[in-house]
């Protein structure tokens, strides 16, 4: 690796950093807005123009708050429990492809911190190591009320999870690779994948919902019966981290979903408009932007719009509805490889499929 | 560098591995487990297997630690009421353990010899290799272990629900 790749990489990592913190803390700014623009309110307005420095005001409050530890908690995991939900969530943006490629001085450089070709088993490792940010951190309080809400949290996670792996895999067999960026280059112009496969979208966008704790799954903290769940026992910036981690999932989740199956930095006749090479890149990253802003409207507005689950009802959902679908949009997924392939009567050579 | 990455990697796989031992609180030992595993599968990028490595993450990692801190979670197991094993037990552990280090250092001691294949191809552990090396060469032992897991699967299942069978 040369120097120059080099310091653009470091830039480009410190960058991909500052942003997703950047939009995770705006989203919680976007989020009190869209909810009193639901509720016919008019949301933070006070500190700075519009309320734009309502989140800085929200962090330094977070910060400024006296930092409690319960004396029966574990102390060591009480503090890594917040850390690794963070950690988790701060991870995932390394395989993300944010734009197609700049060419400065003739040499190309690739707008992503590392194109591994097993990115999207990369984002499902990370993804379920997740959960032991929230199960640590439940534990460790050593408060009934954190461990249930932990244990539901996990046993959401690891239920979703599975339907959400069986949901990419029918998109895998379309596209034949496991990296992200070549799923989003298999989706050139206005050929997204949502359009083949939109039941696998669906079901990944539920999983997406019940993975990132948003309502209608945000079941671990129910006010209601288990007071704050996993984070009763939390106060000032632990808190502020495990809430803050959602905001960063909920950020990644949409660039995964836009990149799986909404072409990520493609859209429809780019290549009509004539512009450069570096033009043409920088428009994607900005559409790229835009569509990942709608998806984290999208989980707002739903949050506004649909109550939780009872927590059977999620389980019956998960297990009965979302699994057994995803097996039949593999199954359709086959016959429609097979079919377009002519394979029924040759016999099957994996290489054909992806010549 | 990948020379130091390797034993920075075992050092750390080895000192897991045996805090997972001495570990006095059993919520500690699965902690150190699971890292035990993250350093294993650092091992496997090193053997440049990333796909091997993904999966280990999310199955032994993500999936099944996951259930093993569920359950100590719930048994809430500390010091005091820790069970006292019997003696017969404590012997039985000693001799099986003493008989497994027999074997692994014979096996180490053989495997000393061994040559480095030089017909190695580095992209073994890539998926599509990997993928035609399953679904082609072994494709029925394959389809066996699938087999396998089914009926492993529905089995538990069955056993699952005999015991909530009397509420519903």
């Amino acid at each position: 690796m040369e120097l120059n790749d080099l310091i653009f990489k470091i830039i480009f990592v410190i960058a991909v950093f500052a942003v997703s913190l950047l939009v995770a803390m705006y989203s919680t700014y976007a989020e009190r807005k869209v909810a009193a623009f639901f509720q016919d309110r008019l949301g933070p307005n006070r500190a700075g123009p519009f309320g734009m420095l309502q989140p800085l005001a929200d962090g330094i409050k977070m910060f400024m708050k006296e930092e409690i530890i319960p004396t029966n908690a574990d102390k060591v995991l009480f503090v890594l429990g917040p850390s690794l939900a963070m950690m988790t969530a701060c991870m995932t943006g390394v395989v993300i492809p944010w734009g197609s490629s700049l060419i400065i001085d003739g040499k190309e450089y690739v707008m992503q911190i590392t194109d591994v070709n097993i990115g999207i088993l990369y984002v499902f490792g990370v993804v379920s190591v997740g959960v032991y940010g929230i199960m640590i951190g439940g534990w460790a309080s050593n408060n009934k009320f954190s461990l249930l809400g932990a244990l539901r949290a996990s046993s959401q996670m690891i239920s979703y999870e599975l339907a959400m792996g069986m949901s990419i895999v029918a998109l895998v067999m379309m596209t034949g690779t496991l990296s992200v960026r070549e799923i989003v280059e298999s989706q050139p112009g206005g050929h997204w994948n949502v359009f083949v496969q939109p039941l696998g979208f669906l079901l990944f966008l539920i999983c997406a919902f019940a993975e990132t704790n948003r309502t209608p799954f945000d079941l671990p903290e129910c006010e209601t019966e288990l007071v704050g769940g996993y984070h009763t026992e939390y106060s000032s910036m632990k808190l502020g981290f495990y809430l803050f981690a959602e905001y960063i999932n909920m950020f990644i989740s949409s660039a995964i979903i836009v990149c799986l199956f909404f072409g990520g930095y493609n859209f429809p006749f780019i290549s009509e408009l004539g512009l450069s090479h570096n033009m043409a890149a920088i428009l994607g990253t900005v559409i790229f932007f835009a569509k990942v802003f709608f998806f984290i409207f999208f989980f707002m507005w739903i949050r506004w719009t649909i109550p939780r689950f009872r927590y059977d009802q999620l389980m019956r959902v998960g297990w009965k509805v979302l699994i057994p679908l995803a097996v039949v949009n593999i199954v359709l997924t086959a016959i429609y490889l097979m079919w377009k392939h002519d394979l029924w009567n040759t016999t099957l050579h994996v290489s054909q499929l992806n010549p | 560098m990948s020379q130091y990455l390797f034993y920075i990697l075992s050092l750390l796989t080895a000192f897991s591995a045996m805090m997972v031992v001495f570990s006095r609180k059993p919520v500690y030992s699965v902690l150190y487990m699971i890292f035990c595993f993250f350093t294993i599968a650092g091992h496997y990028i090193l053997l440049n297997a990333q796909f091997l490595a993904a999966v280990h993450v999310i199955v032994y990692s993500g999936a099944i630690m996951v259930l093993f801190l569920y359950v100590i979670m719930m048994l809430n197991l500390n010091k005091e009421s820790e069970p006292h094993k019997s003696n017969i037990a404590k012997t039985a552990a000693v001799v099986s353990g003493g008989l497994l280090l027999m074997v692994l250092v014979s096996v180490f001691k053989s495997a000393d010899g061994l040559a480095i294949n030089p017909a190695f191809d580095s992209q073994i552990g890539m998926v599509e290799v990997l993928g035609m090396v399953l679904y082609e060469k072994y494709l029925l032992p394959f389809e066996v272990s699938a087999l396998l897991f089914l009926t492993a699967m529905i089995g538990a299942t069955m056993l699952g629900k005999k015991e909530g069978g009397a509420q519903s």
